[in-house]
């Protein structure tokens, strides 16, 4: 039996995108699944196969594309980012004196929620996990580099510089507004090597609206802020969102002419489709359907990736036959929108650690089960 | 979000609390004596056992409990 052509490989990494339905789903690069082709997973193939472009990295989103991979494999990476990369927030709040009209609970609740940044190298590396306290002890188990302190301490007073007739509380008052800015990191032992200057802790965004507070009301609370992980509270998670799509494909299989062709690129987000002018070349080739329509436009895909496959070009009946959508089945775009405490991109690196740590020891368990 | 186990508030974060926590206080506090707050001008009332309860600045009859003045504590979750 001969080998597949590349067109036929490169077919069956297609999703087909229909009018109403979405076929050819799953993967079919397994063994057994084509009679006399192997398909075995090979560390060489993978490796030759697999590649990684970055379209975007900036401190808080990056946008890369993993090219080569099975959806097993792109989906455990964004599980991770979400749920298994620690970062360090609010877990415990003693609350002194609250006489806002905000519940304590609440209050308490909406300060865990708030992002918070820090040294890098003390967030990751001094700081460690706490460990629960063994049962029926009073050893609370709270030292420098499992622990870090905050406090939050307003009042809201009159502000007597404010003008005549001024009906702004943030102006009529001081302190009306609870902002996350307000709060202040109280260093302990050896907390000041790692988290001074720059690398202070503080929310990442300082206008995070906390409670809202009139003369005579005060907050006065102190906070412990432990490491944490997105599977046992969200508010450890260290992406505001990570998620992936798969690479949009966009076929033309007969030409799209004249007034067609700006109807069909209106038809998706713009710089998809580009409209180009048919060449004499184009027109004097014989079946290409190109012929005595030199100089019109003709409709050209310019950039797939921008496509939403809203598939509004399958809903018009000029466009019939005339298009092909699709989805590449093995090409992921992530995206991933970082909270601030980690750089976009060192989340990944981070998912492919603790990926890595993951099949180590499932790999010890399988070891043990056969022994 | 349920109240965790309770914790003896310190020193520090108490003095916190009493006269620089925004009411004004109406009266020296003594032993005995219990403060509430008027209902109508927000002014801290010592009240003395079997004291008619009323404000003494306004003369308002509704009065209202003080906060706790322990330490609470709550998970942020």
């Amino acid at each position: 039996m001969k080998p597949p052509s590349a067109a036929e490989l490169e077919r069956r990494k297609i999703v087909s995108i229909n009018a109403e339905t979405v076929t050819d789903v799953t993967s079919t690069d397994y063994p057994g699944h084509y009679p006399g082709e192997d398909h075995v997973w090979d560390l060489e193939t993978f490796r030759s196969g697999l590649r990684i472009e970055f379209h975007k990295n900036e401190p808080l989103e990056a946008s890369f594309s993993v090219i080569g991979v099975d959806a097993s494999i792109a989906n455990a990476f964004r599980r991770i980012m979400i749920a298994d990369v620690p970062t360090l927030a609010i877990e415990t709040v003693f609350i002194n004196n609250n006489t806002s009209v905000i519940q304590d609970e609440v209050l308490a609740h909406r300060l865990g929620l708030i992002p918070f940044k820090g040294g890098r190298e003390g967030l990751h590396t001094f700081l460690k996990w706490k460990k629960k306290p063994a049962e029926g002890t009073d050893d609370n188990n709270l030292f420098d580099y499992n622990t870090v302190m905050l406090s939050l301490n307003v009042e809201c007073t009159h502000n007597e510089d404010a003008a005549e007739g001024e009906t702004d509380p943030n102006k009529l008052y001081r302190h009306a507004s609870v902002y996350a800015r307000d709060i202040v990191y109280e260093p302990i032992g050896r907390q000041g090597q790692y988290f001074s200057g720059d690398d202070i802790i503080a929310p990442v965004n300082p206008d995070i609206l906390i409670a809202k507070l009139r003369p005579g009301q005060c907050i006065d609370l102190t906070m412990h802020m432990h490491k944490g992980v997105g599977s046992d509270h969200a508010k450890f998670s260290p992406v505001a969102t990570a998620s992936y799509r798969l690479l949009p494909t966009i076929d033309i299989l007969k030409p799209i002419l004249g007034p067609d062709a700006e109807k069909f690129a209106r038809c998706f987000p713009r710089g998809v489709i580009a409209l180009d002018k048919v060449t004499r070349q184009e027109a004097a080739q014989e079946g290409s359907g190109y012929e005595g329509h030199e100089g019109e436009l003709k409709a050209v895909v310019a950039d797939p990736m921008r496509d939403t496959v809203s598939r509004e070009c399958l809903r018009h009946a000029e466009f019939e036959d005339k298009v092909k959508l699709g989805r590449r089945r093995d090409h992921f775009i992530y995206l991933i929108e970082s909270s601030g405490q980690w750089d976009s991109d060192a989340i990944f690196l981070e998912s492919i650690a603790h990926f890595k740590e993951k099949a180590r020891k499932i790999e010890q368990q399988v070891i043990n089960m056969v022994r | 979000m349920s109240r965790e186990q309770y914790q003896i508030p310190t020193g520090g974060s108490q003095q916190a609390f009493g006269g620089a926590s925004g009411s004004r206080d109406f009266a020296s506090e003594s032993l005995g004596v219990m403060f509430y707050t008027c209902g109508d001008c927000a002014v801290r009332v010592p009240l003395e056992k079997g004291a008619p309860i009323r404000c003494q600045k306004c003369g308002a009859r509704v009065l209202y409990k003080e906060r706790t003045k322990r330490m609470v504590q709550f998970e942020a979750r």
